[in-house]
């Protein structure tokens, strides 16, 4: 037992220890102590899935996530997928649709939509809202990230 | 909010018993309701936070002798996937369908949907319909105990239950009738990560044109999710009929004790209780 936690995770493919406040959020450490900024605190109650990552493969919302709760646990975000040479698909279905107003939201609808393509490879358009359903774009600007959701699930179902 | 003197993740349902004996604790399953109520102020933290989520144990569904068993630890998105509870007990597949957001549903457990006790408790509606026993452990004396103790008598209050300061849920029993149909249904202004207005749950099947085994739930009308006793009476080896739905929808005002706050009044909160258990009962039962 301790006051604080000594977790060791992997961090986008890296083996990573840190140690955190039992108290603290995964959001704020990955912001704070990695300097990944992608993921955003918006409403800060898990609402809004502006901070949405993908834990053990599956999408979860780092603002009411406890940091400690990381520990053995595979992370990924947003800045782990164009580390090699190429965007991810559904990062580049976000560019080729305009799927992008202020920018805000779209981290976290990027990596919810790597959750709901893992999950359903082929969603028609009514799985896709329903796969979006907890992530807010407050410059509504909802049709061209559905269409971004066909594009990129058809470039991976493609191979 | 106050400091954490220890943090611990323990591994198995022994371990926390013991943590819990040595208490005080705050217990960690999902989080998805603890970091929101201890960063709002309205709740703080024992000087020992308790992670229990590596606890294998507890998440996962169990057939057996005619009962689910659950574990606490089993996540609402388990719920919605699990092939067993889709065979067995499909209403909680239903509700797990309408709870929260995919994010929130990979995250939140069913033990702490229950521990919360929220008045407006998605899966505490149905399982109480389901007549659902919760299983509580401790070790006061070194040896571990266990007792089990109906849901709907579990929650106590807003945010109240019977839960001991050294106990912790680890199973959730449902009995499982045959034959019987149901369903659930909430209602707010948008069908994702909504607290519900109302909510209704229905079980129960109809034999020989009669309404056989009826059990009904409500939640969000009262300090806790409540059972319709006075709309079962009024259905339970009645036919199947309109006639008798229109009685039952004239005692929903019995079962129940809205409020009016900033979701619904309490009037709205009657009106949907009525139509909801209508449409259930009309849709489901066929009537």
């Amino acid at each position: 037992m301790s006051s604080k936690s000594d977790i060791s995770f992997t961090l986008n493919g890296q083996a990573r220890s840190l140690v955190v406040a039992p108290a603290a959020s995964a959001l704020n450490v990955l912001r704070h102590e990695f300097d990944l900024t992608a993921a955003k605190l918006a409403c800060g109650e898990g609402e809004c899935g502006a901070c949405t990552i993908i834990v053990d493969g599956a999408s979860v919302c780092a603002c009411i996530l406890y940091a400690a709760d990381l520990d053995g646990r595979d992370v990924e975000t947003v800045e782990g997928l164009d580390a090699g040479e190429a965007l991810d698909p559904v990062q580049a279905a976000f560019i080729e649709t305009g799927a992008v107003q202020c920018g805000y939201c779209t981290p976290g609808m990027v990596m919810q939509i790597k959750h709901l393509l893992a999950e359903n490879p082929d969603p028609d358009e009514a799985a896709i809202r329903r796969g979006l359903e907890g992530n807010i774009c407050r410059c509504t600007g909802y049709s061209k990230i559905i269409d971004a959701v066909k594009s990129a699930a058809q470039t991976l179902r493609a191979g | 909010m106050n400091e954490i003197a220890n943090y611990i993740a323990v591994d198995t349902i022994e371990a926390a018993a013991e943590t819990l004996a040595a208490g005080p604790v705050t217990v960690l399953a999902g989080g998805t309701d603890l970091m929101l109520q201890t960063e709002a102020g309205a709740r703080t933290y024992a000087a020992t936070l308790m992670n229990i989520r590596r606890v294998a144990e507890l998440r996962g569904v169990r057939l057996e002798e005619g009962a689910l068993t659950i574990g606490a630890l089993t996540t609402v998105t388990d719920l919605l996937n699990d092939a067993t509870i889709q065979a067995h007990c499909p209403i909680l597949a239903e509700t797990a369908d309408q709870f929260g957001s995919p994010q929130i549903r990979n995250m939140a457990s069913i033990g702490g949907n229950i521990c919360n006790a929220s008045p407006a408790g998605d899966l505490l509606v149905p399982l109480i319909a389901l007549g659902a026993e919760v299983e509580l452990v401790s070790k006061p004396d070194g040896r571990l105990h266990s007792r089990r103790a109906p849901l709907e008598e579990f929650v106590t209050g807003p945010g109240t239950s019977a839960l001991g300061d050294a106990e912790m849920l680890t199973f959730i029993h449902i009995p499982l009738a045959d034959g019987a149909a149901g369903a659930f249904r909430k209602f707010g202004p948008r069908p994702a990560l909504e607290i519900a207005m109302a909510a209704v749950a229905v079980t129960g099947r109809i034999e020989a044109g009669k309404f056989t085994n009826m059990r009904v739930a409500f939640g969000a009308v009262a300090p806790t999710p409540v059972r319709g006793k006075n709309v079962e009476a009024a259905l339970e080896g009645k036919p199947a009929t309109e006639e008798t739905i229109a009685a039952a929808l004239d005692c929903v005002d019995a079962d129940i004790s809205p409020i009016d706050d900033v979701r619904a009044s309490a009037w709205y909160r009657r009106h949907l209780t009525r139509v909801l258990t209508q449409e259930i009962l009309a849709d489901v039962f066929q009537v």
